[in-house]
């Protein structure tokens, strides 16, 4: 098998971390690293698709995938710390309120 | 000039849009030289478009002007095209010359109402809509300015819509028109499908040159029904028996109104169409005969009407439906180009007498409110004398009826002596109802006069000092209205020749005209009609000119007949009971039941099983966002199982 | 060696992913994920992206990662998050889901047909390939240049956003 599908099964396999991640853990902080790690998965797949292809593109849309991660993070942290300061906790179970 | 007709429709409309819209922040002198100016700007585009018609070939005078294709769908194509020939030509003058004059009138009828501007838009509206009616040069298009004058009169009888009494008369006029225009969209529809086209001149080809010999028995048959089909339209619009029950009703509306509907525009609609459609009516004699005698036996029954009635104005809406009648007469009887002849001379007196009448319930009205009286200002018993004070009024309203009654030399006389000798003609039994209903009309007329404007006033001195004549403006239409009543008889050779092309037929150009011009002819006739005139005058006189209780004694005497003519033959009454009152029932149980119980029980059991469904539903949303991003990750899951299967 | 070189990598990274989700404490799934970060920067200079790679390391595990840690610490962790879960069956579905789609991407990555450049060789091997910081910047700043100065827009967005939420009062 060429190295190629490896690159895909690594991506997916840190995917599927990120996206298990997502769904068990309660601390929200953890949570956000695990949308990180979805986020680096995909990227993965981007620059190796630039390689095999052989167009650079792929790289640039990588570049705009961080831009766009870095500003997630920014607001999800501050939303993360006033949420703290507001409960006293950063456990995302206890943010439960818009239900029936 | 006649490439510009289509800015006889555009200019009022142009002045509908600005009063309606900004008519309540213009001064009112804008409002109503907006008004006016647009509509006798129409009126000159008018005349001049006429002059330059009359100019052209014989043979050249029917012009068609396409101004965009209106829609198309199927075999449907409708343009928005105007129709200019001869007939439409009178029509077009008569219309917006009669309604530049009562505009005018208006001004002063309307000054001190609040409701100013909002009354030169449905008044312009008005005009608009008729000129469309007379200009279209198809079914669609004429149907369109029917409907919208139709709309216009529910709107200006309506006007003063805080009196039940007028709310109660537009709603009447509205829905007894819709009986009406049933049978005239049944009508358009039926020429469709038989005709695959609804332009005028298309379908009169098809009927006149008819190819394979479309015209059999059968044929015949479905043309006599998309015949009678219209009629019926110009029975409601034209206020005919059955459908003539709104009109009288109608003076609910502020005056120059009535004068307007009555005279210029609305009632004139059905004539027109009927002459318009005259090739339609001429191969099918049953429909044709069916319309003479319905015009005849109006004419007769709304002349008796008015015999007894009080109100000054009610008398004259009922001459209006026998003028009406004699119209359809002369159509019935092919005298098409008598029937427009008398169309227009009815317009010049009959908005004469209008408009007489509104300048003399407005001097009344401000009389018996500066005296802080409540008698009705409409009421004849309450006046009397009134031409010693307005004598402008009362000498153009003694024109308007003498032209009314058909004394000689005025342009009543002329019409309604070639209707009558075409009757003579074709029926001899419509003739003599025709001659009973003229002497019906000069009574009432003269009744009127005498009533109105000699004898002693009956309200006492204080009331009659407040009596005064009208302004300018409002005097000087009646004048110029007056000059027409008069003068108007005297066209009528020019008249038809110029509309003959359009009637495209030699008997309309025979002894009436002969009779009416030269004096020849049916010389016999001629003597009879001014004979009944005169007697009408004459009984009139006698019972009227002194004050006296031989009226009176003379109802009395004929008490149940005075009783029923004064009941009006108690025809609301009877339309009341057969079909207003199970419509409410009908209304009463679609409310109380139908309404209350199956409606409402669908639409509430609509919500509750949504809101049932909500209630077991809404347990999904358990508020963990992680929760949420589980449902998510299974949707991928999802997804991507469906990439791997297929 | 490029098989020796992917394998160290690859497996450091998914070790050190999991690590980052089980950890307790996240201070050290923090650590852990700065190494994940990491090896995917060798695995892009493998595949000759030395400008990603770069800035995977300076932007990622740097400026974003401190970002983290500085959070983590200003807040204070003293009482983890041990109270009962109130969503009972949470973890068990989500290991399920987690096991199905590690499968189907499985069964997607080996189904996966490579772009036919493939057959030129392994990767690196191609000689001037495109992912030098030249031709990426290139890229950048003519056939994506508008979006490039839509991300400065949409940092100004994210920087005002966390002030106005970070501020106790304006």
């Amino acid at each position: 098998m060429p190295l190629f599908h490896y690159y895909l099964l690594l991506s997916g396999a840190l995917f599927t971390i990120g996206v298990v991640g997502v769904l068990t853990r309660r601390n929200a902080l953890v949570v956000l690293m695990s949308i990180e790690l979805m986020l680096n998965a995909v990227n993965l797949l981007f620059v190796t698709f630039s390689k095999y292809l052989g167009i650079v593109d792929g790289q640039v849309i990588v570049f705009f995938v961080m831009v766009v991660a870095a500003a997630e993070v920014a607001v999800g942290l501050g939303i993360v710390v006033s949420r703290f300061r507001l409960t006293g906790t950063v456990d995302a179970d206890k943010a439960s309120l818009m239900k029936w | 000039m006649i490439d510009y007709l289509f800015l006889t429709i555009l200019l009022p409309l142009v002045g509908v849009l600005v009063n309606g819209f900004f008519g309540a922040r213009l001064p009112k002198k804008l409002v109503a030289v907006i008004g006016c100016g647009t509509v006798g700007a129409a009126f000159l585009i008018g005349v001049s478009a006429l002059i330059a018609l009359a100019r052209l070939p014989v043979a050249e005078r029917s012009v068609e002007l396409s101004l965009f294709e209106w829609m198309a769908a199927g075999d449907l194509r409708v343009h928005a095209a105007l129709l200019f020939d001869p007939l439409s030509a009178v029509m077009l003058v008569v219309v917006s010359g009669i309604g530049l004059l009562i505009h005018v009138y208006s001004i002063g009828y309307m000054w001190k109402d609040s409701g100013f501007a909002r009354y030169f838009t449905y008044l312009n509206l008005f005009i608009v809509s008729m000129l469309i009616l007379i200009l279209g040069n198809n079914f669609v298009v004429f149907y369109v300015g029917w409907e919208l004058v139709g709309l216009c009169s529910y709107l200006l009888i309506g006007f003063w819509f805080h009196k039940p009494s007028a709310a109660d008369a537009a709603k009447k006029a509205f829905i007894v028109n819709r009986v009406g225009d049933l049978g005239f969209a049944l009508g358009i529809f039926a020429i469709f499908a038989v005709f695959g086209t609804v332009q005028f001149s298309e379908v009169f080809h098809a009927i006149r040159e008819p190819v394979n010999g479309f015209v059999d028995g059968q044929n015949l048959l479905v043309l006599g029904a998309i015949a009678v089909l219209l009629f019926i339209g110009a029975m409601g619009k034209s206020a005919q028996i059955p459908l003539y029950v709104w009109l009288p009703d109608a003076m609910e509306g502020p005056t120059p109104v009535s004068a307007l509907i009555h005279a210029a525009t609305m009632v004139t609609a059905g004539v027109y169409m009927v002459a318009r459609c005259h090739v339609l009516y001429e191969l099918v004699p049953g429909v044709l005969a069916f319309v003479g005698v319905i015009g005849a036996v109006t004419a007769v029954l709304a002349a008796s009407i008015a015999l007894v009635q009080h109100d000054i104005k009610r008398v004259l809406a009922y001459s209006t439906i026998s003028q009406l009648g004699y119209m359809f007469l002369g159509c019935g009887v092919g005298a098409y180009a008598a029937a427009i002849f008398h169309l227009m001379t009815h317009a010049f007196f009959k908005a004469l007498l209008f408009l007489g009448s509104g300048s003399v319930i407005h001097s009344m009205e401000h009389a018996i409110r500066h005296a802080h009286g409540d008698a009705d200002p409409q009421d004849m018993r309450n006046m009397g004398g009134l031409g010693r004070h307005m004598r402008i009024t009362a000498l153009t309203f003694v024109v308007g009826s003498a032209a009314l009654a058909g004394v000689p030399f005025l342009s009543g006389f002329y019409s309604k002596e070639e209707i009558l000798t075409s009757a003579w003609e074709g029926n001899r039994l419509l003739w003599g109802l025709g001659v009973a209903g003229a002497v019906m009309t000069a009574f009432y007329m003269t009744r009127q006069v005498l009533k109105t404007f000699f004898g002693k006033f009956r309200l006492g001195d204080d009331i009659e000092a407040g009596l005064h004549e009208s302004a300018a403006v409002m005097t000087v239409p009646l004048l110029l209205l007056a000059v027409g009543a008069v003068g108007a008889g005297w066209i009528a050779k020019p008249l038809h020749v110029f509309l003959s092309p359009v009637f495209n037929s030699q008997e309309v150009i025979h002894g009436g005209v002969e009779a009416a011009a030269h004096g020849g002819g049916h010389g016999s006739l001629m003597v009879i009609a001014i004979c009944a005139a005169f007697a009408g005058i004459a009984v009139g006189v006698a019972l009227y000119a002194k004050a006296s209780d031989r009226p009176t004694r003379l109802a009395a005497a004929l008490e149940p007949v005075h009783r029923l003519l004064y009941n009006k033959y108690y025809v609301d009454e009877i339309y009341d009971r057969l079909m207003i009152s199970q419509g409410h029932a009908l209304s009463r149980f679609l409310a109380n039941v139908f309404d209350a119980h199956f409606i409402d029980g669908v639409v509430n059991g609509v919500a509750k099983v949504v809101g049932g469904v909500g209630e077991v539903l809404k347990k999904c949303q358990t508020g963990y966002v992680r929760n949420y991003a589980l449902t998510m990750a299974a949707g991928v899951v999802a997804i991507l199982l469906y990439f791997l299967m297929r | 060696m490029d098989y020796f070189l992917f394998s160290v990598a690859a497996i450091i990274a998914v070790v050190s992913a999991v690590l980052v989700i089980v950890q307790r404490n996240p201070m050290h799934s923090a650590l852990y994920l700065i190494i994940t970060l990491l090896c995917i920067a060798v695995l892009y200079l493998q595949l000759s992206a030395q400008f990603v790679a770069a800035v995977q390391v300076i932007v990622y595990a740097g400026a974003i990662m401190v970002l983290f840690l500085f959070v983590l610490m200003l807040l204070d962790q003293e009482n983890p998050i041990d109270t009962p879960s109130t969503l009972r069956y949470q973890n068990p579905v989500a290991a399920v889901m987690g096991l199905l789609l590690l499968v189907e991407l499985l069964f997607l990555s080996a189904r996966a047909q490579p772009p036919a450049v493939l057959t030129s060789g392994a990767p690196g091997s191609s000689p001037g390939f495109p992912g030098s910081v030249e031709s990426v910047a290139e890229s950048m700043f003519t056939r994506y240049l508008f979006p490039f100065e839509l991300t400065s827009v949409l940092l100004l967005i994210g920087m005002v956003g966390v002030i106005v939420l970070a501020k106790r009062k304006l």
